[in-house]
């Protein structure tokens, strides 16, 4: 596995990120070149098969991640960072599959030789997040060292929702004492925003979940869960709510106006990407950032905090 | 943490006198309420095996019933009625017609992992949910759950073109479910968009119903991928003993 520095990574958008997750994408490629930082997109990357192919059977969605790994290497690179934490999940997911389960090898193998690829071995590729990436990468004292446009003042909910820690034994270098990340309480984004100058607020539902699965096929579960989720970062006083997952963010944007619609409750904590909030400390325009795009409308909120 | 657990009586076995004297004793009102005994002989004794041989489910015989995935559930706070380690339990006991009085929410599942983040013994209750809800489809005691019509449609765009496009996967939801295609909430945000942002939005609206995203030379894959899903979907059927019946 890598030890490297993660300056040069193979990048791993997924489908989200060309969709509903357009501003995500935006903004993690541009606080990369901001940083320095070099992301290289897989060449013909497929869908890792999010949360709903392993419904249908799971070694297709191992199988599905694998392919991507398996370019990944291809590629010369050992290793990739996915933003979204849907795909993040599925690679971390299938690496630890394909090293524990040999049917899972063996449904993985057959498909790769029949779709004409090198079958992925578990070991080459190195699966890592974005926040990952920017931990150690960059660092905060570089974060600290490069902020042009502090988001002094700003109090933040950071949100890491259910995929990027659960469960526990496909994350093998998390909860590994200290500089790790946790898994029962994450801290890498509060990390890298607190350099950024945010005051993050003591959130309890950071690995709470929004209901990303079922956000349209059980649309009134979901839009109590994300109701819960908005109004309690209100009530631990927070402006914004930073996310680091395309499928947490649109269901809390989604979710936020249904709840209003629906049942009536309106909140007005504001929903933006950790990238966005990085890239305007960063000194990048709100705009180059596509905080334009989001559903739930900042712009006014950093006027006031003088990042617009 | 506590959990508080529905109750295994249930009012209809409950039953009180407002008159009744037994051996001169006088038993009427609500003090003296009796419980209706009964007996369970309707066991489906491969109901474990069952589950077990579905995606999932292949952990269900490890569960030593602690509690605490109910108690981790996301639904379950909720929703108090969802309760995976009381279905598990009948499960394992073979109590099929007991399961069956919760078949309509089973599915409702959202994934979250954290029954399985907090199992000590591995069980993975999530897959056995995920296994369970598959089951009753199977069986028929159920119709397709929304969510099985949402996996199955974006499976369907994965497993033809390598890449699904949002957009499409929410109008093919709302039709396959006989939704209207306007709703409010979603009027609401389309046209907070298109107010803030026209152009941008109408060129990548545009462009994503002409040119669909997919992965280049899939060809193969989709086929072999396709041709493993009937492989599967034959032996989920048969495990269960569904091809006798000569069904599909």
């Amino acid at each position: 596995m890598a030890d490297g520095d993660y300056k040069k990574v193979a990048y791993y958008p997924g489908c989200a990120l060309e969709g509903s997750g357009h501003a995500y994408n935006a903004s993690t490629k541009a606080v990369g070149k901001e940083l320095g930082l070099d992301l290289v997109e897989i060449e013909n990357w497929n869908c890792c098969g999010a949360m709903e192919v392993k419904n249908i059977d799971p070694k297709i969605q191992t199988y599905l991640s694998a392919r991507n790994l398996s370019i990944t290497e291809e590629m010369g690179f050992d290793t990739v960072m996915a933003p979204c934490n849907g795909c993040y999940h599925n690679l971390k997911k299938a690496e630890y599959d394909l090293s524990h389960d040999d049917a899972s090898v063996e449904v993985n193998d057959r498909l790769s030789k029949k779709a004409g690829h090198k079958t992925y071995e578990p070991g080459k590729v190195e699966t890592i997040h974005a926040l990952d990436w920017i931990k150690k990468a960059v660092g905060e004292d570089e974060i600290r060292r490069r902020v042009k446009n502090s988001l002094n003042g700003i109090k933040v909910a950071n949100y890491y929702g259910c995929m990027y820690t659960r469960p526990r034994h496909i994350f093998p270098e998390k909860d590994k004492g200290p500089g790790s990340e946790s898994t029962a309480k994450p801290h890498f984004m509060d990390d890298i925003l607190a350099a950024a100058g945010a005051q993050n607020v003591d959130f309890p539902l950071k690995t709470a979940c929004c209901g990303g699965a079922h956000s349209l096929s059980d649309s009134d579960t979901s839009t109590k869960l994300v109701l819960n989720i908005l109004t309690t970062a209100e009530a631990c006083g927070a402006d914004v709510i930073a996310t680091e997952c395309p499928t947490c963010h649109t269901g809390l944007e989604m979710h936020q106006i249904r709840a209003e619609k629906v049942l009536g409750r309106k909140t007005n904590v504001k929903i933006l990407y950790f990238t966005q909030l990085l890239g305007m400390a960063l000194g990048l325009s709100p705009n180059r950032v596509a905080v334009q795009e989001n559903f739930s409308d900042a712009r006014p909120l950093l006027k006031e905090k003088g990042l617009a | 943490m506590p959990i508080h657990e529905k109750s295994l009586i249930r009012p209809e076995n409950l039953v009180t006198h407002d008159h009744l004297v037994i051996d001169g004793m006088d038993v009427s009102g609500h003090w003296s309420t009796f419980i209706e005994g009964r007996s369970i002989t309707d066991y489906n004794e491969n109901l474990q095996e069952e589950i077990a041989a579905l995606p999932g489910g292949e952990n269900i015989h490890r569960c030593w019933q602690c509690g605490s995935c109910t108690n981790a559930c996301t639904v379950n706070a909720i929703n108090p009625e969802f309760n995976p380690r009381y279905w598990i339990y009948l499960i394992r006991l073979g109590m099929e017609d007991e399961l069956l009085r919760d078949k309509d929410i089973i599915w409702q599942c959202v994934s979250c992992n954290k029954c399985t983040y907090a199992c000590p013994r591995d069980v993975a209750p999530e897959g056995v949910m995920k296994a369970t809800a598959h089951w009753l489809e199977l069986k028929g005691h159920t119709p397709k759950s929304p969510s099985t019509i949402f996996d199955e449609g974006f499976s369907a765009q994965v497993f033809q073109r390598g890449k699904i496009e949002d957009g499409l996967v929410l109008r093919n939801f709302l039709q396959d479910t006989g939704q209207p295609l306007r709703q409010p909430w979603l009027e609401t945000m389309v046209l907070g968009l298109i107010r803030r942002f026209p152009v941008f939005y109408l060129i990548r609206l545009g462009l994503s119903t002409v040119f669909r995203p997919k992965t280049r030379g899939w060809g193969r894959a989709r086929a072999a991928i396709n041709e493993y899903v009937h492989e599967v979907e034959a032996t989920n059927r048969k495990a269960l003993g569904l091809d006798a019946k000569g069904a599909e």
